[in-house]
């Protein structure tokens, strides 16, 4: 792939990893900018969190690079979090692990994700989507450029995923943040994203939700139905701009 | 209480306090780590590092730390093979280090009953130096404590995100490894090498129900290990009990204890 001349805020340049003999990543090329959202979608063991932890830097790729924007601030919500009845944590404290943070700022990043009232909540007694929305405050707070996202409804029902996606939406647009996700959920990502990148592996094809779904490679990968199914997913949404998360009843498709 | 009156009771005492003030915070970061197997294997390593420092003619405290540090950064390294999960790794390790240890203090010493206190500790034979060489160890590594506390939590936490949010975790990770090995070492004539880790982990795991937040479940494991400690320390003056097992036996109580406290989460 060629250089892309609009400058992209982190990018992933040709870049591979094999652990042993298994390869990992192959040739992958993503990049992320402003006010985009770049999703990645792929079956299990496609690489998808592989991919963002190299972006992240946690780990190194055997070759290729990461180039990010000099100084970027990225915000990230790791894919588990296996937190831990071990250490015993408040909200307020794990929002401020590694920045200091005055209430104020604490107060208005939860509010951004519905989550003001739980400053004072004890970590272990979160639900699974109280903990996403407090992971993405705890994300927020940096004042991101990029926000990487590494599955961030598991854990979370039906209406409480509708929500988060919802919310994800709304701090690209009021934050003008780049997102970088991962997610299985296909339908939701068709509905959201900018740029879907279909990984497996290497990019087996990428481009806006439309293309992607046409993609033989994307039916190859996840079946007929599923590009059905997405398609009437994008029509059904396509007359129905209310946003009340109540009314969505379609087939919900885990990849 | 005419104990308290002699002169090697009270080094012991002091040994003792010393070691718990450390054991707490410490321990409270292996727990939160799950790196319980990992400590028992430094400190198996201890034992091994006491034969080479008998060996070489250096002191045996230097041996063990040095010990302990070659074992760790051996166990970090094969940390990112594949191949073998980690508690094996850790099994394999372990028990390598702590059979070593046995034959080479066996072959040095001629008979390795003779040094069955640095396994399971003697109070008897603290001398001065012992409690001087526990309280510099002790300062260092609450020293060191203090300076990474915020980093160690992070970690402990969640690594990736430590990391990701600009953690040197490679650093951090070594300098606590290296904590460790120091607790090993200062600890062996105490409670002794194959207990050490109990006396770390016990009050930790007992103090995690009375905790609101990591500061006041390190502070919380502190004052149980001090607590075991001189129940220890007093059990085996009046009932003639070896000191270290009478310590864990003590912290093992009191983390019963805490199972009726209501949980802070």
């Amino acid at each position: 792939m060629m250089l892309k001349a609009h400058g992209a805020l982190i990018s992933a340049r040709d870049v591979s990893l094999a652990y042993g003999s298994r390869i990992i990543l192959d040739h992958v090329n993503v990049d992320v900018r402003h006010g985009e959202i770049v999703t990645l979608i792929g079956p299990n063991g496609a690489g998808k969190s592989t991919l963002v932890k190299v972006m992240l830097g946690l780990e190194q790729p055997d070759s290729g690079a990461i180039i990010r924007q000099p100084g970027l601030r990225v915000g990230y919500v790791p894919q588990s979090f296996p937190v831990t009845a071990h250490v015993p944590l408040s909200v307020r404290r794990l929002m401020t692990l590694t920045v200091d943070a005055e209430e104020r700022q604490l107060r208005r990043a939860l509010a951004a994700t519905e989550a003001e009232h739980l400053i004072d909540a004890r970590v272990v007694r979160l639900s699974g989507g109280e903990m996403q929305r407090v992971l993405l405050a705890r994300a927020l707070l940096r004042d991101p450029q990029v926000l990487v996202l590494d599955e961030p409804v598991q854990a979370v029902d039906f209406y409480g995923e509708v929500r988060l996606y919802e919310l994800i939406s709304r701090i690209r647009k009021d934050q003008g943040c780049g997102i970088l996700m991962v997610s299985h959920d296909l339908h939701m990502v068709m509905a959201e994203s900018d740029h879907v990148v279909c990984l497996n592996g290497h990019v087996c094809c990428e481009g806006g939700p439309g293309a992607v779904q046409r993609d033989p490679e994307f039916t190859r990968l996840f079946g007929p139905a599923a590009a059905r199914m997405i398609g009437a997913y994008q029509h059904h949404h396509d007359h129905s701009h209310d946003g009340a998360p109540g009314t969505c009843n379609h087939p919900h498709h885990k990849a | 209480m005419d104990i308290l009156f002699e002169g090697f009771f009270q080094r012991a005492l002091l040994a003792g306090l010393g070691i718990a003030m450390v054991a707490g915070p410490v321990g409270c970061f292996i727990v939160w780590r799950r790196m319980a197997y990992f400590g028992e294997t430094l400190a198996h390593s201890g034992l091994l590092g006491v034969g080479l420092g008998l060996l070489l003619g250096i002191n045996i405290v230097w041996g063990a730390v040095a010990a302990a540090v070659v074992l760790a950064l051996l166990l970090l390294a094969l940390k990112r093979q594949k191949e073998l999960a980690s508690d094996t790794l850790l099994g394999i390790l372990s028990h390598t280090a702590l059979a070593l240890g046995l034959l080479t203090v066996g072959l040095i010493t001629g008979a390795v009953t003779g040094h069955l206190d640095i396994l399971f500790g003697d109070v008897l034979t603290v001398s001065r130096a012992d409690v001087l060489t526990v309280w510099a160890g002790a300062a260092l590594v609450l020293a060191v404590l203090v300076t990474l506390w915020r980093d160690l939590i992070a970690m402990a936490v969640h690594e990736d995100l430590a990391r990701a949010e600009g953690v040197r975790v490679d650093r951090v990770e070594l300098a606590f490894v290296l904590i460790i090995a120091i607790m090993t070492a200062i600890s062996m004539k105490i409670v002794g090498l194959l207990l050490i880790t109990a006396l770390m982990i016990v009050p930790a795991a007992a103090a995690r129900r009375l905790s609101a937040s990591p500061e006041a479940m390190a502070l919380w494991a502190v004052a149980i290990a001090a607590v075991a400690v001189l129940a220890g320390l007093f059990a085996s003056a009046w009932w003639n009990v070896i000191a270290g097992p009478a310590i864990v036996i003590a912290a093992g109580l009191i983390f019963v204890l805490t199972l009726f406290a209501p949980q802070r989460s």
